[in-house]
């Protein structure tokens, strides 16, 4: 896929670096002692902190892999939303309080707060490590998309980019340049997806996509009466599809065969001396076309080349009764090149706003499947409530009913943000913007349809959405290293100078290997791995939390074992699943579970209960 | 050691019934989400019918449990601030 520059874009993103750098520098001269950089002194007022937490939560995985995914797949990436949000309402009635009421500066401190024991400062600072690292690599993997059609540069460059200004924002002055960095991010993400909608609902539907920034290319459809120049030179089975290799003008190209029609799909093809076509041709020639638009349009019982400006219910129902063109990613080589053809698929809007064509859950569901579905909404639902990064904005307002009102603002900011999302998706899959290479562009090419101006500060501001998420993410495990394991756990009793300055070192080397990270695990979309985030998160720490703060009879063993369990059977089914074996090692790896929340929760929680009550003369020894 | 809370906080004696009522609300909650996740593996194709505003039951139950935890976080803070004043004096929590 072949962008061009914008430089307004590049100058927009410019400007919100130098606000939040100059911000840093601001609240440097500020942040001297510990509180103040790992908990903004705990002063933040809690509306501030409410968009703050939108924009900590609000992350590449929302923003960009949450309308890909709905752009790519409908409503099943709108699951997405759904479990994202009703996690803040564990984190609201369960948790919000009594994190406040016991913790410090980080996660730990509150799951320590009643033992005072080096297993659970051991644990919880990994676990923080851990998770955050986790979360860390979606936020990298989306600065590194971001970058191409911004600024023209490699996938690396701007995963090195994000890297460096977050290492520096964290570095210069902690929770308190943070904290502001995000709110003006939630801000103005909440503010310009709203425009985005607006525009999509004014647009309506068409069958002929074509923006004034951008001419719609309808992919060709050949008959044997006329081949427009094209000559058949071989066929591949796949599946149940029959793939025919066309060549025109020496430009080799892929159709699909149905009776004695040539539907030509998308493709790229990487040939064996390790060149990269698309559509037949180098990049650079601009054959490979953005896709997805409405085949047919019902409005009213009505069929319509246009709907003309919709309400958002409306735009619902329009494709409720209508059919979309999606392209379906299928692999095969053809003699020593390895073939990716995006094959176009109509499918009626009715299946759209379902679930069931990411999850199998309905036709050709298997247990397995229907397991990791519900696997993956547990996931969700209990994993936004154990966020180390999450937790920690607790510790920056001054009060128990701060707190409790922060959540609620987040929960109103972070609710319509969701709702947003779906017709965001809708709108790319339906406007011709897809890029099928990487889905997680959806909603910013979306808006370069609209215009360059509204793409620009769209995706200025998804960068600085990931400039926010990271840096919550880098405060979080800085105070993991810095707080738990060397203050705490290693006992080094440090001044409150020289936790400060741990603090920014530990910044700046969990910074460096986000960066690597993020390179590594370039390609994969990026609320899916957030999914994977989530799930460590619930397993390792939820039932932690919420025993700590419901059953007596919880001990500092039993927390601390708990923990072990959660992560290592979470990331043991995560690596021997099939997502990282297909990645990395090209198999289908030890199972089909690519959630592993329903086991690894429930194993968490087991181990909890048992060994606790194995060790109650722990409790009783405090008690005595 | 210390590793109370980042600002002294005082005493809150509404802790226990603004517990009760937030489990109340989680369990409240957790119904509908599972009653959602169970409708998408029992039977999925009941998330076609079409229940409101021509807006499949899928898109509704989906926007709805959005809007309800909007809806059940403004009484959970209503109701908690309201104990908070009953039993708190002014400047605790």
């Amino acid at each position: 896929m072949i962008y061009g520059v914008s430089y307004l874009a590049i100058a927009l993103f410019v400007f919100f670096v130098l606000i939040v750098l100059g911000l840093s520098f601001y609240f440097a001269r500020k942040t001297k002692s510990a509180s103040s950089y790992f908990a903004a002194g705990g002063s933040i007022h809690w509306a501030v902190n409410g968009v703050a937490f939108a924009g900590d939560y609000l992350s590449a995985a929302s923003f960009l892999g949450i309308c890909g995914m709905i752009a790519f797949v409908g409503y099943d990436g709108f699951l997405y939303s759904i479990g994202y949000l009703a996690g803040w309402v564990v984190a609201l009635f369960l948790v919000a309080e009594p994190m406040k009421r016991l913790g410090k500066f980080t996660f730990t401190d509150a799951l320590d707060s009643k033992f005072n024991s080096k297993a659970i400062q051991l644990t919880a600072a990994i676990s923080t490590l851990i998770v955050s690292l986790f979360y860390l690599i979606p936020q990298m993997v989306g600065a590194g998309t971001l970058v191409e059609p911004l600024l023209g540069l490699d996938h690396w460059v701007g995963v090195v980019i994000v890297g460096a200004v977050v290492i520096f924002i964290v570095a210069t002055a902690g929770m308190t340049s943070t904290t502001y960095v995000q709110f003006i991010k939630g801000g103005l993400l909440i503010i310009f997806s709203t425009v985005l909608a607006i525009y999509i609902f004014t647009n309506g539907l068409n069958l002929n996509p074509d923006h004034k920034n951008q001419d719609y290319i309808q992919p060709m459809t050949l008959t044997a009466d006329d081949m427009q120049g094209f000559t058949s030179v071989s066929n591949i089975d796949v599946d149940a599809l029959s793939f025919v290799k066309m060549e025109k003008d020496g430009i080799y190209r892929w159709f699909t065969k149905d009776g004695d029609k040539f539907e030509e799909a998308m493709s790229t093809t990487k040939t064996i001396d390790g060149e990269k076509l698309y559509n037949g041709a180098p990049k650079e020639e601009g054959k490979f076309y953005q896709v997805g638009n409405m085949v047919t349009i019902i409005k009213d019982g009505v069929e319509v080349e246009s709907t003309g400006k919709v309400g958002p219910l409306k735009f619902l129902s329009v494709i409720n009764s209508s059919e979309i063109a999606r392209y379906v990613k299928v692999l095969f080589d053809d003699g020593d090149n390895e073939v990716t053809a995006y094959v176009k698929t109509v499918t009626p809007g009715k299946e759209m706003l379902i679930p069931g064509l990411k999850f199998k859950i309905g036709k050709g569901a298997t247990p397995l499947s229907k397991l990791n579905f519900i696997s993956l909404m547990l996931a969700l639902f209990l994993g936004t409530a154990s966020l180390p990064h999450i937790l920690i904005r607790y510790y920056t307002v001054p009060s128990q009913r701060a707190a409790r009102k922060s959540t609620i603002v987040a929960i109103a900011a972070i609710g319509f943000f969701y709702v947003l999302t779906m017709f965001m998706g809708l709108g790319a899959a339906t406007n011709g913007v897809l890029n099928l290479e990487d889905g997680n562009m959806s909603a910013p090419l979306l808006a370069k349809a609209f215009g360059v101006g509204l793409f620009a500060i769209i995706s200025a501001i998804a960068f600085a959405t990931i400039l926010g998420t990271v840096s919550g993410l880098i405060v979080a495990s800085s105070g993991a290293i810095a707080h738990d394991l060397v203050d705490r756990y290693m006992g080094k009793q440090l001044s409150d100078k020289e936790k400060v300055r741990a603090g920014k070192i530990a910044a700046a080397c969990v910074g460096v290997v986000a960066i690597i990270l993020g390179i590594l695990f370039k390609g994969m979309n990026v609320s899916f791995l957030v999914g994977w985030a989530f799930a460590v998160a619930a397993s390792a720490n939820l039932p932690a939390i919420l025993m700590l703060l419901f059953w007596k009879k919880t001990t500092a063993k039993g927390i601390a074992s708990s923990i072990i369990v959660g992560i290592v059977s979470a990331l043991g089914i995560i690596i021997t699943g099939p997502s990282i074996s297909k990645q990395f090692f090209r198999s289908e790896g030890l199972h089909g579970l690519d959630s592993p929340a329903i086991i690894s929760f429930t194993l968490a929680l087991l181990t909890l209960i048992i060994v606790s009550l194995l060790t109650q003369k722990d409790n009783d020894k405090k008690l005595a | 050691m210390d590793h109370g809370p980042a600002v002294k906080l005082g005493v809150d004696h509404a802790a226990k019934r603004k517990t009760r009522l937030g489990i109340w609300m989680f369990i409240s909650y957790t119904i509908l989400y599972g009653v959602f996740v169970a409708i998408g593996v029992a039977n999925y194709e009941a998330m076609k019918i079409i229940v409101f505003a021509d807006l499949n039951l899928a898109v509704t139950y989906g926007f709805g449990l959005i809007v309800l935890a909007i809806i059940m976080g403004l009484i959970y803070n209503w109701r908690c601030t309201k104990i908070e004043n009953e039993m708190n004096k002014e400047g605790e929590v």
